[in-house]
């Protein structure tokens, strides 16, 4: 029976609840589709997109298996093979792998430290625009026969204007230049929402793992990306304006690519690789029932992983001719990458080893399995990577096809499988609705067996001496069975990822029936409704321990002061997270988009005409300017007399 | 809750599906054909060489262009083919990097036997009074139209996304897009011919 | 999946072991030479180190997840603490032991050539220009493709490019060394066995990447002199009138563009020297036997075999064609 007290109490609630409604709602219709600045809505849509362009990655793959089935085939020329791996390596690295783990970081991210929305929203919005129009850009050259050809790694001068003339190249390096800017503004956001809007009581020591690897992930994308910028935009220089960077007869040097490139692109598969770790700790943490084992451990490992990354660059160049002794000291570098990830598999299995293994339904839910599938696969891609370490063994099967299976083992094994899991496991959060265990199950299988049959005997021809990148090879020296097989297990894995899609599909079609906490998970996104409101949390929760919701019978404390009429989040100090100060989030607006356009025109503009650079500045320059215009008070939508409670 | 409905997935995937189908129209309308690299497939040309001389008995007959020409002088890749065979077969003994030595200069706007592309390429395959060797036999005619089309890029009359930019190894010019275009000039556009200096 | 996982590795591993038992020409496991030796001895070690370890995680995953539920207290997680001590400090020795024998192997792989035999091998899209270099002028000369090495010997090997980087690998040989523009790389072979073996460049190098390889041929000290002798020798004259006539044609057109044959008014460098190509094994690097039925299709059209080849299909008629086959077969 309630009290007349309760009555008023929950009418409150209700008001209150009415309030932040209003407050945190976006405009109706499309243009509030536009203007959004709702870090889960802009998520969802990130997370879809990147999802799409691994569809059409994996498409493209699938038409280079066909070519390879048999030797000397004739399904394709080799110009249309050279466009469509670099369009699958682009597509995957940058246009999906990346951005994927990004994205689900922009909705995991802020709920799980407790905040109403990400730092920076309109930021986050204009990332997802830049993103957008850099893969639509792409794609569309791609369908116009302007496809990139020199493979994603871009290696001058095979890239120079002398060797892919067109505009093929320019559009890739281009599409680099889109994506960097989208990945650095994500970054900056969780840096700046991790280290200063947690929720009150979460010092470092309790930061959730996911979050803890995203914030060095963002770290790394901070320094590393700058690298491939500075290459890519070298590399337009070359090709628009005749500049010799990579011209060894002007005094440039060829080499000087590959450097900046790998600064990058080493840190690049860390960067993929570290959210997925976050991803397996969570995963593996609720599906034990304890916290996970070597709390220290994993975050040190973590930040070791970050850090060791960018001194490993060259054993990508162990093939070109540096001096020996220099060689040695990036094989010692790259081994010791296996003693953080060898920690991290160890408290991992002291985890399961010591929990409680929770079922679903009698089973192992299909989050786990996929973390269970990441253990057979990545520890023996991070075992061949140990192999690849070492210069002699490095030099003979570099750039075969060993090493192919080799980084499919790492980022499918490493990075894909526990990114399926995290999909599996945060659906019912990021869209209310659970996904079929059973279909997930089916999925889990065809796409563990096919990527074994896929990418294990390509460890066989690599031995064999089959590079990699050729477009057909010759019959007669045992390549025809292995690659066969290859081929037979790429369609098994596309039919898994065909099960995922219609899984997602027909999930989204049934009315949201989700829980609060389906999995019984300890972390302060799983405290609010699926999914979440447009406010995230009512009240700013008040987190006492590193699982705040384990017990699951212990209540939340939460937090008031902050405004139900103004867009309003809490700001705390970075170690202790002591309440310091509330921020003024921006509202909804459509600036961020109009910058996007604005700088997309810019950079398309440029790959015709180097003054597109100078006068595509000015409407960039404009929009820009109209986004930061400093606004006397910030009225929110539905805010009409400020309230403070 | 309605509105929270439009950012599923599955919707903006459906908005996706329909920028995909506004890039494939818009791919068909392009019809893109400047990148294509064509190996195997250039089209040659059948007609008989242009006539070289304009002296004809009563009106002076037209010279009609080759259509295959412009095939060639929108395509990136053939004009920078032409670039590679233009140094592989040593046209710099005579015309330098385009700036004149024993033969004329092929940077500027003079063209003393047609700067249209099937002219040049009848000047390389027919060869020229005072020294310009003919090269019929020497070069497949693919191979003389890749030639022509870079020729004819050298004084910039290319189309800006189709034309080459800096050579690797060392550079004795800017790099052709860097140059300022230079339409023929003196006389008949359309044969861009001049009489010698 | 934890008790067939352990299978799936081993299965194919045999395989493997059996695959690679077929092939001796082009095979990092079945090496054939000095310097892929020891990297093979790298990758035993390895393979000892790198199983028993991924054997060993996945039984321990796999008993994890059999395992009842126990009460997590502080005195088990500090058990655990010490296990994870003792396991960083299993990885770290293991780790240095595979440093430290990388680090030697590598130091014995580039150790000074003893009195080598010095060539030079300059990568062109899509094919291999390889000069044998001497103090002594008249005893250089060039071939394409092929590349013959004597048994037992060391043999210095500059690397050049002439377009893009290009990457040279005989995996039965040796590990791969890039070609790069601007950079002159230089390996060691030291071939310890008699036979043909294949390479085949390794750097994606544009369209004709899969149609670059190389024939190379290990040969006892006396065959290798005979054959160095014979490619000194200027190549017979033509013997028929149909070859006479092959060697005008040749000469007066597109061929001689690109083409060299020592001796004669043949000689251009953009595609490979011919002066001895009838006594090659392969055609158009590596992409078809070397017979006359080959090397006529192969003029007739190039672009069929390995499309966007930078030799273009010349018009000749097939009487023309037959004759510049009778002369290029008599170039041996």
């Amino acid at each position: 029976m309630n009290t007349p007290i309760d009555d008023i109490e929950t009418g409150q609630a209700q008001a209150r609840r009415e309030a932040l409604e209003r407050t945190w709602a976006d405009r109706p219709g499309f243009i509030g589709w536009l203007t959004t600045v709702d870090h889960k809505r802009i998520a969802h849509r990130y997370v879809a997109t990147a999802l799409v362009f691994f569809m059409i990655g994996g498409a493209l793959a699938l038409l280079m298996r066909i070519q390879l089935a048999k030797p000397e085939n004739s399904f394709m020329g080799p110009d249309r093979y050279n466009q469509l791996f670099s369009m699958h390596g682009s597509a995957m690295m940058f246009l999906f792998a990346v951005p994927v783990m990004e994205a689900v970081a922009v909705f995991v991210v802020p709920l799980m430290v407790g905040a109403r929305n990400i730092a920076f929203p309109r930021l986050n919005a204009f990332s997802y625009w830049v993103y957008l129009f850099g893969g639509v850009m792409i794609f569309t050259a791609f369908f116009l026969d302007v496809g990139p050809e020199a493979g994603w790694t871009a290696y001058v001068p095979l890239s120079s204007s002398d060797f892919s003339p067109g505009k093929r190249t320019d559009f890739w390096a281009q599409m680099i230049t889109f994506t960097e800017v989208a990945a650095l503004c994500i970054a900056v956001e969780i840096v700046a929402t991790v280290m200063a809007m947690r929720a009150p009581g979460m010092t470092l020591a309790r930061i959730p793992l996911f979050a803890w690897s995203m914030f060095v992930t963002s770290l790394m994308v901070i320094f590393a990306m700058p690298a491939v910028m500075l290459a890519s935009t070298f590399l337009i220089a070359d090709r628009l304006v005749g500049t010799h960077f990579y011209n060894a007869g002007e005094g440039g040097d060829a080499l000087l690519w590959q450097h900046l490139f790998w600064f990058f692109g080493h840190p690049e598969v860390y960067i993929i690789f570290l959210p997925a770790l976050g991803m397996i700790s969570e995963i593996v943490q609720t599906f034990s029932r304890r916290p996970v084992f070597g709390y220290t451990a994993m975050v040190l490992a973590l930040m070791a992983t970050g850090f060791l990354a960018f001194g490993l660059w060259v054993h990508h160049m162990f093939a070109t001719g540096l001096p020996p002794l220099g060689n040695s000291f990036y094989t010692a570098a790259s081994m010791m990458i296996a003693i953080p990830s060898g920690a991290q598999i160890f408290c991992w299995i002291a985890t399961i080893w010591t929990g409680r293994k929770a079922l679903v339904a009698g089973r192992i839910a299909t989050p786990m399995l996929f973390v269970l599938g990441f253990f057979a696969l990545f520890v023996l891609g991070g075992l061949t990577g140990v192999m690849l370490a070492s210069v002699p063994l490095d030099q003979q099967v570099h750039d075969s096809y060993f090493v192919v299976a080799h980084f499919h083992y790492v980022l499918i094994g490493g990075a894909v499988f526990p990114l399926m899991g995290a999909l599996h496991y945060w659906f019912p959060k990021m869209s209310g609705r659970q996904l079929s265990e059973r279909l997930g199950r089916w999925q889990f299988w065809l796409f563990f067996i096919g990527f074994n049959v896929t990418f294990f005997p390509m460890h066989i021809l690599g031995l064999m001496g089959m590079p990699r990148r050729v477009y057909t090879y010759p019959s007669g020296l045992g390549w025809e069975l292995p690659n066969l097989i290859a081929s037979i297990g790429s369609w098994i894995v596309g039919l898994s990822v065909l099960l995922f899609a219609i899984n997602v599909i027909r999930t989204l079609c049934r009315p949201r029936s989700a829980p609060d906490n389906p999995w019984g998970a300890p972390d302060l996104l799983w405290s609010v409704s699926s999914p979440p409101p447009a406010y995230n949390f009512e009240e700013v929760p008040v987190v006492g321990g590193r699982e705040p919701l384990w017990p699951a019978d212990r209540p939340l404390q939460v937090m008031t002061g902050l405004s139900h009429v103004r867009r309003e989040a809490l700001l705390t100090t970075t170690m202790d997270a002591i309440p310091a100060t509330r921020w003024a989030l921006p509202d909804p607006g459509i600036w961020p988009l109009w910058s996007a356009i604005a700088l997309t025109v810019l950079f398309i503009w440029s790959i015709f005409n180097p003054w597109g650079v100078v006068l595509g500045a000015i409407p960039f320059a404009v929009a820009a300017t109209i986004w930061f215009w400093p606004k006397r008070s910030q009225p929110s939508l539905g805010g009409a007399n400020e309230r403070d409670c | 809750m309605s509105s929270h409905c439009r950012n599923d997935p599955v919707l903006s995937n459906a908005l996706r599906a329909r920028a995909v189908a506004i890039a494939t129209v818009f791919a068909l309308l392009c019809s893109c054909q400047r990148e294509d690299r064509e190996y195997a497939s250039a089209p040659t040309s059948n007609a008989q060489p242009p006539r070289q001389s304009t002296l004809q008995p009563g009106a002076t007959a037209a010279n009609p262009a080759d259509p295959v020409g412009q095939h060639y002088q929108d395509n990136a890749f053939h004009i920078d083919e032409g670039s590679r065979l233009y140094r592989a077969y040593n046209c710099s003994g005579c015309h330098a990097n385009g700036g004149g030595g024993i033969g004329p200069a092929l940077m500027d706007a003079d063209w003393r036997y047609g700067g249209r592309i099937d002219q040049i390429h009848a000047t390389i395959l027919e060869g020229r009074p005072n020294g310009m060797p003919s090269f019929r036999g020497k070069l497949t005619d693919a191979q003389a139209w890749q030639l022509a089309a870079y020729v004819r890029a050298m004084s910039g009359n290319v189309r800006n996304d189709a034309e080459p930019s800096r050579r690797e190894g060392m550079a004795a010019t800017p790099p052709l897009d860097r140059l300022p275009k230079q339409p023929p000039r003196n006389g008949d556009p359309s044969a861009g011919t001049v009489p010698p200096p | 999946m934890m008790r067939t996982s352990p299978l799936r590795w081993l299965l194919p591993a045999v395989a493997m072991l059996a695959a690679g038992g077929c092939n001796r020409v082009q095979s990092v496991l079945l090496s054939s030479g000095d310097q892929a030796s020891a990297a093979g001895g790298i990758w035993n070690l390895m393979l000892w180190v790198c199983v028993p370890i991924y054997v060993f995680v996945l039984i321990a995953l796999a008993l994890a997840m059999r395992r009842r539920p126990t009460p997590a207290g502080t005195t088990r997680d500090r058990a655990i603490g010490r296990g994870l001590a003792a396991w960083l400090a299993l990885v770290g020795a293991l780790l240095t032991v595979l440093v430290t024998a990388s680090f030697l192997v590598d130091r014995r792989i580039n150790r000074v050539a003893v009195a080598p035999l010095q060539i030079r091998v300059t990568a062109h899209q899509w094919w291999w220009d390889i000069q044998y270099l001497d103090p002594d002028v008249s005893k250089r000369f060039s071939t394409a493709n092929e590349l013959h090495l004597p048994v037992d010997r060391d043999t210095r090997i500059e690397l050049a490019s002439a377009d893009v980087i290009h990457s040279f690998w005989v995996p039965s040989l040796s590990g791969k060394l890039d070609l790069i523009p601007g950079r002159t790389n230089a390996m060691t072979l030291t071939p310890r066995r008699v036979g043909w073996y294949r390479g085949q460049c390794a750097e994606f190098c544009g369209l004709q990447h899969a149609h670059m390889a190389l024939d190379v041929r290990v040969d006892n000290a006396a065959g290798f002199a005979a054959w160095r002798a014979q490619q000194l020798a200027a190549p017979q004259l033509p013997l028929s009138g149909a070859a006479l006539a092959g060697e005008h044609l040749f000469e007066s057109s597109a061929c001689a563009m690109c083409h060299a044959v020592a001796g004669t008014i043949a000689g251009g460098h953009g595609g490979p020297d011919l002066t001895h190509l009838a006594s090659r094994r392969m055609l158009a690097a590596g992409t078809w036997p070397m017979d006359r039925d080959h090397l006529d299709r192969w003029i007739a059209d190039p672009q069929k075999p390995k499309p966007g080849a930078l030799m273009p299909a010349v018009p000749l008629d097939p009487r023309d064609r037959a004759a510049i086959d009778d002369y290029l077969m008599g170039l041996r």
